[in-house]
C-alpha cells in the first residue's frame, strides 16, 4: 500500500477542529478525489498528507513506513505535490521550473546532472509541452503553467501524486484535459490524490471518493456509488440530481 | 529510478500540434536543444562570462594607471609586474607606492566588495521572492553605520570602529529576526516590514549621534561611514574581514541552484526536499555576513545589490545556476567604474553613495523600463 492514515485529525493553534478520525489508503493506479464545501479543510488535508502540516493526532504510513519519522528528501521522492497554479517572482523556463522536480535527487552543493535534464526533457515530452521548452514560464497561459508544473512532478519521479484543485482557473477545455492527463497517470501506476470542487471530475475518474463535510468527517466510498443524487444534495446544500448519459457512458451531475 | 516507460500518445500532444499548425511548422522549438543537454543557454553564459572577465581585466588596469597622481599605463604594467618578473626600473619609489601602496588594495576591495554585494542582493532577492530587495534589507547597514559611529565617538582606532561597524551590522540583524519569532508570525512580509522598522530606528539613532558629534573632527569621519569610500582601505585593514566575505561568498555560490527552488514559494520549496529553516537560514547568514563585512571595510554602499542582479537577470536569464556568477564579475566591474571615476572627475575625490545613487538610480529606472510589464 502506497499511503495509508490512521486516525488523522487536524487543528490549527487553539483553532477548531478542522478534520478527525480520517482513515483511508491509496494503492498504485488508485485516484482518490476529494469533494467538499469550501472551507472545509480540503487543502488542509492534502498538505497533511503533503509532509506540509503535522497532524494533531495519527500517522500518516508511505509504503508501510511512518512519515513522521522520513526525512524530507526521502518524504520527496516518494510524493510529489502539485501546487495550485501560481504565477512565481523569476522568470524561469519551463525547462528550467521542469527540472526544479530533480531537487530531491540533487546534492546541496551540487545543480542538475546532464541526466537531471534529459529526464525533465522526457517529462516535458510527456505531457506535450516540449515545444513551450525555452519559453519563459510568466509568460504561457495558466493551461500550460497546469501542465507544466504536471511535468515537474512527472520528473520527480514519486509514487504518490497529490494535486490541489488541478482544474481551478482552467477553461472547460484544458480542465478536461487534465482530467485525462490524471487517468492516464493513474493507469501508468501513480496514485494520485486530487482535491476539486467538481464532482463530475470525480464521477469521470471514476476512482475512490472521499467526502469532507462541514463537521471534518470524511466519508470515503467508490465514485460511482458514492455521488448519488442524496449525497451531492447534502454536500452542497442544493437540489441535485444525476442522470445517466449513453453517449458520455457516465451519470451527469445537474442542478434543479 | 526510470522505471515507467512514456510509450503511448497522449491527448495534449495532439491538441497542441493541432494548434500549432496554424503558425508554422509544429516542431517550431523542438530538436533545438538535444534531449539532456545541460542548458540550451549554456553557450551564450560561457560567452557573457569570459567577455566580461576581460572587461573587468581591463578596467583593473585602467583603475591602477588612473588618479590624482599621472602614471603612463606603460609604467604602471611594469611596476605591477616587477613584483613577480625582472623588469628593468623605470619609475621612481613615489610612483611604486602610489601604484602598489594605494591603487593596488583599493581596486582589489572594489572588485570583492562590488562583487559580494550583488550576490548578496541577489540571494536576499531569491529568497524573499521580491526582485526589490537588497542586502540593507534586513537593517544591516544601518546598524554597522550606528555601530562603527559609536566607536568613533568613543575615540576609538580604525580596527575597533570596524569591530562596532561589524557588531552593529549583526545585532541590528538580529532584533529584525528576533522581532517575528516574537509574534509568532514567521512570514516573509513580517520579516521585511521589522527590517524597514529596523533600518529606520537605527536611522534616528544615527541622527542623534550625529547631533552630539564634534562638527570639526567626528562629524566628517561618520559621514565617511555613511558614504563610503575605499580610499583608506589598505591590504591591512582587508586581511582581518576577507575570511567573512569570502567564505560566505563560497558557500552561496555552491548552494545557488537551491535558490530557484526557494524563490518558488515555501510549500514548494519543502515538498521538493527542502529543509527551509536550515537552507534559508544558511543564506540570511551568509549575505548578512557579507554585507557586514563590506559596510565595516568601506562603509555602506547603496544600489549595488539592486541593480546588479536585475542587470545579470536582464542579459542571462532569471535561472541562478547561471545567474549568480554573471552577477559576481559585472558587481566587480560596477563597482570598480564607480571607483575611478569618484577619484578621477573632481579634484578632491567623491564619495561613492553620491555616485552609486547618481548612476544606480536613472540605470535601475532603464533596467525597470526594459523588462516593463515582467516585474511584479
Amino acid at each position: 500500500m502506497i499511503l495509508e492514515t490512521d486516525n488523522l485529525s487536524f487543528h490549527y493553534h487553539n483553532g477548531r477542529l478542522i478534520f478527525h478520525s480520517v482513515s483511508f489508503n491509496v494503492d498504485k493506479g488508485e485516484v482518490l478525489s476529494i469533494l467538499g464545501p469550501n472551507g472545509s479543510g480540503k487543502s488542509t488535508l492534502l498538505n497533511c498528507l503533503a509532509n506540509l502540516y503535522k497532524p494533531v493526532t495519527g500517522e500518516i504510513l508511505l509504503n508501510g513506513q511512518p512519515m513522521s519519522k522520513m526525512g524530507l528528501r526521502d518524504v520527496a521522492c516518494m510524493v510529489g505535490y502539485v501546487p495550485q497554479i501560481h504565477m512565481p517572482t523569476y522568470a524561469f523556463t519551463v525547462r528550467e521550473f521542469a527540472v526544479m522536480g530533480r531537487t530531491p535527487y540533487i546534492g546541496a552543493f551540487a545543480t542538475p546532472s546532464r541526466d537531471d535534464y534529459r529526464i525533465a526533457d522526457e517529462a516535458l515530452e510527456r505531457i506535450g509541452v516540449a515545444h513551450l521548452r525555452d519559453k519563459p514560464y510568466t509568460e504561457i497561459s495558466g493551461g500550460e503553467r497546469q501542465q507544466v508544473t504536471l511535468a515537474r512532478v512527472i520528473a520527480q519521479q514519486p509514487r504518490l501524486i497529490l494535486l490541489d484543485e488541478p482544474t481551478a482557473h482552467l477553461d472547460y477545455g484544458n480542465q478536461h484535459r487534465v482530467i485525462q492527463m490524471i487517468r492516464q497517470l493513474a493507469g501508468e501506476g501513480y496514485a494520485l490524490i486530487m482535491t476539486t470542487h467538481n464532482p463530475e471530475h470525480a464521477i469521470i475518474l471514476d476512482g475512490k471518493v472521499a467526502i469532507l463535510d462541514r463537521k471534518g468527517v470524511l466519508s470515503i466510498g467508490q465514485a460511482a456509488e458514492t455521488l448519488n443524487a442524496e449525497t451531492l444534495s447534502d454536500l452542497y446544500e442544493l437540489s441535485i440530481k444525476t442522470i445517466y448519459d449513453e453517449d458520455a457512458k457516465r451519470k451527469i451531475c445537474v442542478v434543479c | 529510478m526510470a522505471r515507467r516507460n512514456f510509450l503511448y500518445s497522449n491527448m495534449f500532444a495532439k491538441t497542441k500540434q493541432h494548434k500549432y499548425h496554424s503558425n508554422g511548422p509544429s516542431a517550431c522549438s523542438e530538436g533545438a536543444i538535444p534531449q539532456g543537454e545541460i542548458s540550451s543557454d549554456m553557450a551564450k553564459f560561457h560567452w557573457v562570462f569570459w567577455l566580461s572577465l576581460v572587461l573587468l581585466m581591463t578596467i583593473l588596469g585602467t583603475s591602477l594607471a588612473n588618479g590624482r597622481y599621472g602614471i603612463s599605463y606603460n609604467d604602471t604594467f611594469r611596476i605591477v609586474f616587477s613584483k613577480i618578473l625582472p623588469v628593468q626600473r623605470t619609475w621612481n619609489d613615489i610612483q611604486e607606492a602610489v601604484v602598489m601602496v594605494y591603487r593596488f588594495p583599493r581596486t582589489v576591495a572594489a572588485i570583492i566588495i562590488g562583487a559580494a554585494l550583488a550576490l548578496s542582493g541577489a540571494t536576499y532577492q531569491s529568497i524573499f521572492k521580491n526582485p526589490m530587495v537588497s542586502p540593507d534589507l534586513l537593517g544591516v547597514s544601518s546598524g554597522a553605520c550606528v555601530g562603527a559611529a559609536i566607536a568613533i565617538l568613543m575615540d576609538a582606532g580604525s580596527a575597533l570602529i570596524q569591530v562596532g561597524a561589524f557588531a552593529g551590522g549583526i545585532i541590528a540583524v538580529t532584533i529584525t529576526v528576533m522581532i517575528p519569532r516574537l509574534i509568532r508570525n514567521e512570514s516573509t512580509t513580517v520579516l521585511v516590514l521589522s527590517g524597514i522598522v529596523i533600518g529606520s530606528l537605527m536611522s534616528s539613532i544615527m541622527s542623534i549621534i550625529k547631533f552630539v558629534a564634534d562638527t570639526d573632527t567626528k562629524l566628517a569621519e561618520i559621514t565617511y561611514w555613511m558614504m563610503g569610500s575605499f580610499a583608506r582601505i589598505t591590504f591591512d585593514s582587508m586581511f582581518p574581514v576577507l575570511p567573512t566575505i569570502l567564505l560566505p561568498v563560497i558557500i552561496i555560490l555552491l548552494m545557488r541552484y537551491r535558490l530557484n527552488v526557494l524563490s518558488l514559494g515555501d510549500n514548494e520549496a519543502k515538498t521538493l526536499g527542502i529543509n527551509l529553516r536550515t537552507t534559508r537560514g544558511m543564506f540570511i547568514l551568509c549575505s548578512t555576513l557579507i554585507t557586514a563585512s563590506c559596510v565595516c571595510l568601506s562603509g555602506t554602499i547603496g544600489w549595488v545589490g539592486l541593480v546588479i542582479p536585475h542587470t545579470a537577470r536582464m542579459i542571462i536569464g532569471s535561472d541562478n545556476k547561471r545567474m549568480l556568477p554573471i552577477a559576481l564579475i559585472f558587481g566587480g566591474i560596477f563597482m570598480l567604474v564607480i571607483d575611478i571615476l569618484c577619484r578621477t572627475i573632481t579634484s578632491a575625490e567623491l564619495r561613492l553613495g553620491i555616485l552609486t545613487g547618481l548612476i544606480g538610480a536613472p540605470f535601475f529606472i532603464f533596467i525597470l523600463f526594459k523588462q516593463g510589464r515582467q516585474v511584479q
